[in-house]
Order: C-alpha cells, then structure tokens, then sequence
C-alpha cells in the first residue's frame, strides 16, 4: 500500500460481550478509528439491533406496520421475526411505560419483558421512555426480576443512574450510559457509574442520536471526539462501545414518513425511510457506532453489506 | 498552511486606518487568522502583500471552481480532518449521469429531474449541481450531439467523462465558458488532456490505479501550468476507495503528499448496481472527503436524504444554523389554533415544528431572532427575554390572524412569563409549556381537547 501519514493510537476500546450462549457477541476492542485496519485494530464487527414495543404502536411508519404489523399485539412473536429476520439483538422498548402514555406500573412492563426473555436467546437491550424517574422504576424493576440472564438496560442518565446502575451490578446486567449531545456529561455519566462500583465492560455509551437533517451533526462529531479523546489522548472514561438509537429517530420525521403522493419530489416512501436509516446508520458507523438500533429489516440487510465490504 | 494573526499582520499596513470595520491593523490580522474577515476589507494592502498572503495561506488542498457564474461549483479548499476540528467548507459536488447511449426520453427525463428535485431547507435551496456526460459508445458525433442537447439546462455544470481526447475537446468547445471538468487525464493520455485542460481553462481529472501514479500525473499537469486538478484514484470498491479519500486528506493536510492537495472525484455510480447501496456510499464519501460524487441517477427518495446529510456535515460546527425569525404555519391553522413561541436555532425549530405536525394539531410557531441560540443559552443570554418575545410577538403580526389570545412558552423559559404578560398587556394568556420537545404532541392534544 501507498505510504501515507498513518494515526499512531494509545488506547483501546473496551470489550464487552453482550448476551451469554451461543447468541452472544462481542462489540469494542477497537484501536484505530473506525474501518482505519491499516493502522490499527478493529477486531469486531458493529452489531445491529431491532426494535420492539410492548404495547402496539399507532404512529409507526406504513412501511414498518407492513413488516410488523401483524406481530404488534405480541412482543414475543415481534421479537422472533426480528431474530428470524437476522437481528443480532432485540430491543425491547418499554412504551407502556410512558407517563404522558398509557402510564403502566413498572410492575406490568417485567411481566412482558419475562415472557420475551424467556423466548429470545439473543442479547435483549430493555429501553426505557425517557423519563428518567419512571425509567428507574422500571428499569430497576426490570433488573431485579429477570436473575437468570445479561440484559442491556437503558437509558440509564445522571438523573437514574444510581437506581439502575446498583439494580444492574446485583444482577449483572449492563448498562447503556446516555448523555444529551455532549462528550463532557457523557465522561462525566461514565465516571460517576465506575464510582458507583459498575465496571467497565458492563457500561455502553449512548451520545443521543440527532437524526438525519435533524441535528445528525452534533452527535457524529461528539462520537469522533470521543474516539479521537480515547484513542490518541488516552482518555479511558471515554473509551466505552458507542451505541446508537437511530430507527426512533429516523422513523419519527416527516422525512421518512410522508407519501410520494404529498410530496412528490422526495420520491418513493417505502425506499425513503430505508435509504435514511440506512444512511444515518452509516454516518455513525463512521463515526464509531459498535451497536445500532434500527426498525427495518432492509436496512438491515443493506448496512449488513456495507458492513461486509468495509470490514474486509 | 494557515497562518497566524502576528504573521499576516506584518503583511498590512500598519497604519491603524479602521476603514476595515475593526480599529487596528493587528485586531484585523486577528480577525484574519480567524477566518472572519477577509482580507479585500483593507483598501490599501500591497499587491505584493495580497500574492505573499494567498501564496503562504492557500490552503493544503485546493479549491476548484468547475462551471461559471452564480451557479459554479466550487470544491476542495478543505483545512481539517475532523469537522470538529473547525470546519469543513466546501460541500461536495453532486453529479447527475447522462450516457450517450440513453434513449432521448431517458435524457430528457433526467434532466426534468435534475431540475425539479430541489428542496428549500433553513434559506438554502438544496440541490444536486452537476451533470456528468459520458461516452459509452466511443462515438464523437453522439457524444457531441448529447452535450449540445444539454448544455443550455438552468444552473448545471457539466463533468465531461471520455478516455479519447477528442471526444473532451469536442465536448469542451461545445461548452465553451461553461468550464466542464475534463474526466480523465491519463498515464496514456496526460500530454494531450493537460494541453486541451490548459488551452480551454478548464478543470481536470487525472485518473491512476494507484496513489503514487496519481501524484506522478498531478506533478506533471503542475509542470505543465495546469493547477485545477481533481483526483480519481481509480478504486471502485468501496473499502479501498475510502481509504483512498483517507490518504489523500492525510497526506495533502501534513504536507508529506503535497502532489495529491486537490479535491477529489468518486463514482458511486461505478461500485454497484443497487440504489440503496450506492446512497450508502455516497454518505461514505460525503462524511469522509470525497469532492465530486457521481451518482447513477437523481432520485428523491435517495437524492435528498443525501442532501440533508451533506448539510449536516458540512454545517459550520462554530455557528448556529438559524431559520428565518417570523411566524410559520403548521399544519392546518384556523382563527382559534393554539401560537407557539421559540428560538431561532435551526435544530430547535426542526424539532418543535415537527412535533407540531406530529401531534395532527395545526398551530402557528413564533419564532424569535435568538441569534441562532438555543431557548435556554438564549435566555440565559438575555435573547428570550419577556419584553423580547413579547415585542416580536407584537411586531409579528399574529393578532390580526388569529383570534386566539394564548401563547405558549417553552417549559424551560417558564421564568419569563411575568414579563411576557406585562409587555403583552391583559389580552393574551401566557401558557407555559412542556420542557422537551418530545412533550409537545400530549400537551398540545391536551390544550385542544
């Protein structure tokens, strides 16, 4: 290979192995940015998780109740499809959950999360509803109720930590450590779980993702600063797996929900929403995703492409 | 290499005149070095100061104009790898395939497309710039017969795609001022392109299977005195081809590869067969250094979230993008719909807008002059000020289009809901609102039920 300046990295990306069994998976380890092998280590692959809810949702894309919708009454059967579909892991969201929602008791969301734990042998990732008083509540609950297995538990922020975090060492569960765009409370969140007695390899990072048109900018490069922090200054409370929540994000916007039909130079829907979770999955990928969580099984497929050449 | 407010400074003229807008010569050298004044302010520095300081702050990679006019596009001219680091500057170019061997109806349906597919966001029109005219049939007459039927297409310019220099000099005349980029100068034809390139002032591409060849082509052309240059590296798998764009930045940017300091071209178009695929590539190099992206076709539902990407990252990390300060519609207003307040940073309006629209309740959105901050910077700024939003409110003129007389506040500027209401006088009720965003859809449900 041609000779050009080459990034000389002092630190690692921790490790982590999500799940047990033969579903489980390995995400970090990197020691150069990502894709950059030709200085560096990037010994696994980024893994991609699909998204269910406990409860059916009425404002999904048309283009995910077509793939989904029959399946939305029984998180069980949704979680299988997503396996069957090729998810490396699931994630089931806890909307019930959502106080300005249908407000159900932590209590009701374990039940739910006990039956498609039971089912699904993959890594399961437990999300929460962003409120962080409840997500402690159930979080916690979550943590307490399932003894047998891993789970991912998030998001788990400054205002929860304490809650989730100890649920989650007892149990030994791990954690997706979320910060609101900025690379110093998300240090700042990572330094106060280590102090809480949660060790490195059960904690992810979460940035918040802004999607596509929406603010994607501010989370790629709080994601680079992170790896740029990590890898060349040494910075171990940055050098945490980066996971992303793209499939909400994307999902939710005009952009990939409106019809050809309303706005016809944005061309065909069905592709539209796919070539943006698609899209935005590869912009974080760039920018050092390990675990991404998306909707639609042709993202899937395609960024499992991608995923191939890139890692070759 | 960029160069330092005490280095420019002994390029001016000393005489603290102030006609720059700043008082000192050095404050304007600083100004400089920031990148936040340019040096034609100064009436009176030296021809031979303007040449010194272009010479020693010309950027590592060189900016190329391609096309003329308003609507040229320029690329490279890139300072950074991380655009964090400061900023990235020039959006990569988009180019639109023709063939000369597509039917008419294809090409005039293409360049329909090339026309139509365009998309106001935050004062900017976003569009694809380029269309890239290639010989598959090796044909002069058809070639030259197809760049003539193009070459008139509002605020396109071209990219002309031959191996046979010929075909380019016939395409180049046909395009005579239009300043195409010639694709490609070649080991085998370097001679003849870099003179047809320097005989027409146009932009060109040198095109080598490896990264040492395409510096041993870029030396030449220099030599030459040809110095609008854009690399293809020749790579069409994606791996290689990012790494490619890597090196090229990497090298050019510590100056140990100067020969490949020019912006480069890349063509999805040429890695695969699927749109999807190819869109994926084409976020590739739009986040990771490529300058002009070929894509097999325009179309929407590819086109424009590769557009919103592209302004996403090359939105200028140091300032705030903002929308225009006035009152916007959502959705489907009547006399009693609910009036919104917010900031003026671009991201916050996106998001509370289309919270808006998700929640199926139409409602006007005021949105304040923050000076791109945000609601709570803005307000801890003194921007989102009772009096402030009040006034706007005033000025704005939504009382004489809605009967309504409740304006909601955002949830974190709860505190200035006093002074709102004392500058807004008894008329109108000051609601406040939900702290996040993501709380607009039930709060706005809840208001109207």
């Amino acid at each position: 290979m041609v000779d050009f300046p080459k990034v000389e990295s002092n630190g690692t990306i921790k490790e982590t192995t999500l799940g047990s069994g033969d579903k489980a998976f390995t995400i970090g380890g990197e020691s150069a940015y990502p894709f950059h092998t030709f200085e560096g280590k990037m010994p696994h692959a980024p893994k991609l998780a699909m998204e269910v809810w406990d409860i059916a949702p009425s404002e999904w894309a048309t283009e995910l109740n077509v793939v989904f919708g029959d399946v939305y009454q029984d998180p069980v059967a949704w979680a299988k499809r997503c396996v069957e579909l090729g998810a490396d892991a699931v994630m089931l969201t806890l909307a019930s959950t959502d106080p300005n929602g249908n407000n159900a008791p932590a209590a009701q969301a374990v039940e739910t999360v006990k039956k498609v734990s039971k089912e699904i042998r993959s890594p399961l990732i437990v999300w929460g509803v962003e409120n962080d008083a409840k997500d402690g509540e159930t979080l916690r609950a979550v943590a307490e109720a399932i003894d047998d297995r891993p789970l991912v538990l998030g998001p788990v922020v400054e205002g929860n930590y304490k809650q989730v975090g100890a649920g989650a060492i007892g149990y030994k569960h791990f954690v997706v450590a979320n910060s609101p765009i900025d690379i110093n409370l998300a240090k700042q969140l990572n330094i106060l779980l280590g102090n809480l007695g949660v060790k490195d390899q059960y904690v992810l990072m979460d940035p918040s993702v802004g999607g596509l048109g929406y603010g994607l900018e501010y989370t790629y490069s709080v994601m680079e600063r992170a790896r740029q922090a990590a890898l060349t200054q040494g910075d171990d409370k940055l050098q945490f797996p980066l996971f992303c929540n793209v499939g909400k994000e994307v999902w939710k916007t005009k952009e990939a929900k409106t019809s050809e039909q309303q706005e016809p130079t944005w061309g065909v829907a069905k592709t539209r929403g796919i070539a943006m979770e698609a899209m935005t999955t590869v912009a974080f990928l760039l920018s050092g995703a390990d675990l991404v969580v998306i909707r639609h099984p042709e993202t899937l497929k395609t960024v499992r492409q991608y995923l191939a050449e890139m890692m070759q | 290499m960029a160069l330092s407010g005490i280095q420019i400074f002994k390029f001016l003229p000393k005489t603290n005149c102030g006609e720059c807008g700043v008082p000192t010569c050095l404050a304007f050298a600083m100004s400089l070095a920031a990148g936040k004044a340019e040096l034609a302010k100064c009436p009176y520095v030296s021809e031979a100061s303007k040449a010194a300081l272009s010479e020693a702050s010309a950027p590592p990679i060189r900016t190329v104009v391609i096309g003329s006019g308003d609507s040229a596009v320029k690329v490279g001219g890139e300072t950074v790898l991380f655009r964090h680091e400061k900023t990235f500057v020039n959006r990569p170019g988009l180019a639109l395939l023709l063939t000369d061997t597509m039917e008419d109806a294809e090409i005039a349906a293409r360049v329909k497309r090339f026309g139509e597919l365009r998309y106001p966001r935050v004062g900017l029109i976003l569009k694809g710039e380029l269309l890239a005219i290639e010989s598959k049939s090796g044909d002069a007459t058809k070639f030259k017969a197809l760049v003539d039927k193009v070459k008139d297409v509002p605020e396109a310019n071209f990219v002309l795609i031959a191996n046979d220099v010929a075909l380019l000099k016939a395409g180049a005349q046909a395009l005579a001022g239009k300043k195409p980029l010639l694709c490609a100068a070649t080991a085998a034809n370097i001679d003849a392109v870099g003179a047809l390139a320097k005989e027409t002032a146009c932009p060109v591409v040198v095109r080598a299977e490896s990264l040492d060849g395409v510096a041993a082509l870029t030396a030449k052309l220099e030599a030459m005195g040809v110095k609008d240059i854009v690399i293809d590296t020749g790579s069409r798998k994606i791996r290689e081809a990012f790494i490619d764009q890597l090196a090229l930045r990497r090298g050019a940017l510590s100056g140990k590869n100067k020969a490949w300091g020019y912006p480069s071209i890349v063509f999805p178009n040429e890695m695969t067969q699927d749109p999807i695929m190819e869109s994926l590539y084409a976020a590739t190099f739009v986040a990771k250094y490529g300058g002009i992206i070929v894509l097999s076709d325009f179309r929407g539902e590819t086109l424009f979230p590769i557009l919103l990407e592209r302004l996403n990252i090359y939105a200028d990390p140091q300032r705030p993008m903002v929308t225009e300060p006035k009152v916007y519609e959502i959705g489907n207003v009547t006399e009693n719909s609910p009036l919104l307040v917010t900031s003026n940073f671009a991201l916050t309006y996106f998001i509370v807008s289309g919270e808006i629209e998700a929640s199926r309740v139409g409602a006007y959105l005021l949105v304040v002059d923050t000076e791109g901050l945000s609601v709570l910077t803005a307000w801890a700024a003194g921007k989102f000020a009772g009096d402030l939003v009040g006034a706007a409110l005033k000025k704005s003129g939504i009382a004489d289009r809605t009967k309504n007389r409740k304006v909601v506040i955002p949830g974190l500027a709860a505190i200035i809901s006093g002074d709102l209401e004392e500058e807004l006088g008894p008329d109108w009720n000051v609601i406040i609102g939900p702290r996040e965003a993501s709380h607009i859809v039930p709060f706005l449900k809840q208001m109207v039920a």
